[in-house]
């Protein structure tokens, strides 16, 4: 390592980590949720993750220069969750269970109206490429920006921005496919709304 | 961006909420980096002796003992200083006085912490 790191005093380093844990941990469990699709992978996930962290976090701290340290973890719940596939040999076990999800977020009139349109939205985003699919969670349910995005995935800004842009063109189309497929139920003036703009997209 | 996409993205949005982690996995997380960061007995083993020739190392490893435990530090102190007391011509000077009692330091510590 070519850069030296200044040693903290270890009480600040576990207040910081701590610090770093209760503002994250909704962020690293998110991510898992939505990489594994299963609660109980999802919390094993999280849980390593932060126990990778704090195995690391001085060094990630030294050399982080400032920058937010999210990106960082999130790196490490991927190259995890990488990992836990490659063990298993397999892709998520089980669908993302949209019950749960969809139910958590939103009122049940909400859920009436937009459970069709969301369902397929899942539905495509569980048939993206893995890296497409990944940059949509960290973008969309965790709010990260490209920068952010760039360096929990190791790819440049550039590359970054097209991959979302890709990710999202065939999210379109697969939803797109997926409203021609399946009749819409109860056929809401939101989900028709939805699907009409969904079909009006002009191509690139 | 068309106005597709833009719906899109607003379904993104609701589709990929953030989730809420259990309780559960909350405390348990909590209580085993509690355990972790309780443990100083690695910034003890980690240390070099060799280290301890530049005197403006030496204060490091007592603010170690110090996160390990105020108990335990207090009497591996006590302990170290006891011993340094019996024999002070048997040190043969400030650096290897340093290095031996640093021994008697992580000795001490690891086996009062690793006894908890």
């Amino acid at each position: 390592m070519s850069e030296q790191i200044r040693h903290k005093p270890k009480a600040q380093l576990d207040a910081e980590f701590s610090e770093l844990y209760r503002a994250h941990l909704r962020d690293v469990y998110s991510y898992a949720y939505y990489r594994v699709g299963d609660h109980h992978d999802a919390e094993d996930l999280t849980e390593q993750t932060f126990l990778q962290a704090y195995r690391h976090f001085e060094r990630a701290q030294s050399e982080s220069h400032g920058r937010p340290l999210r990106p960082w973890l999130i790196r490490i719940a991927h190259n995890l969750a990488a990992n836990l596939y490659r063990d298993r040999s397999r892709k998520p076990a089980s669908p993302i269970d949209e019950t749960t999800t969809l139910a958590a977020l939103h009122t049940t009139e909400q859920l009436v109206e937009g459970r069709d349109e969301l369902s397929r939205v899942l539905d495509g985003v569980r048939l993206l490429p893995d890296d497409r699919r990944e940059a949509l969670i960290m973008r969309f349910a965790l709010g990260m920006d490209n920068r952010e995005i760039a360096r929990a995935l190791g790819r440049s800004d550039g590359a970054t921005k097209v991959l979302i842009h890709r990710a999202i063109r065939q999210l379109e189309e697969l939803v797109e496919e997926g409203a021609t497929t399946r009749p819409a139920r109860g056929g809401s003036a939101n989900g028709r709304a939805a699907a009409k703009a969904l079909g009006s997209r002009s191509d690139d | 961006m068309t106005e597709a996409m833009s719906n899109l993205e607003v379904l993104l949005r609701e589709a990929l909420a953030p989730v809420e982690p259990p309780a559960a996995l909350a405390e348990r997380l909590e209580s085993t980096l509690l355990s972790i960061t309780e443990m100083a007995v690695d910034e003890l083993e980690a240390w070099e002796l060799s280290a301890m020739r530049d005197p403006r190392n030496w204060a490091r490893p007592a603010a170690a003992i110090v996160v390990g435990g105020a108990a335990g530090a207090a009497l591996v102190l006590l302990r170290a200083r006891h011993r340094a007391h019996d024999s002070p011509g048997a040190l043969g000077g400030a650096r290897e006085s340093a290095e031996r009692t640093m021994r008697d330091l992580g000795r001490e510590t690891r086996r009062l912490l690793g006894s908890r």
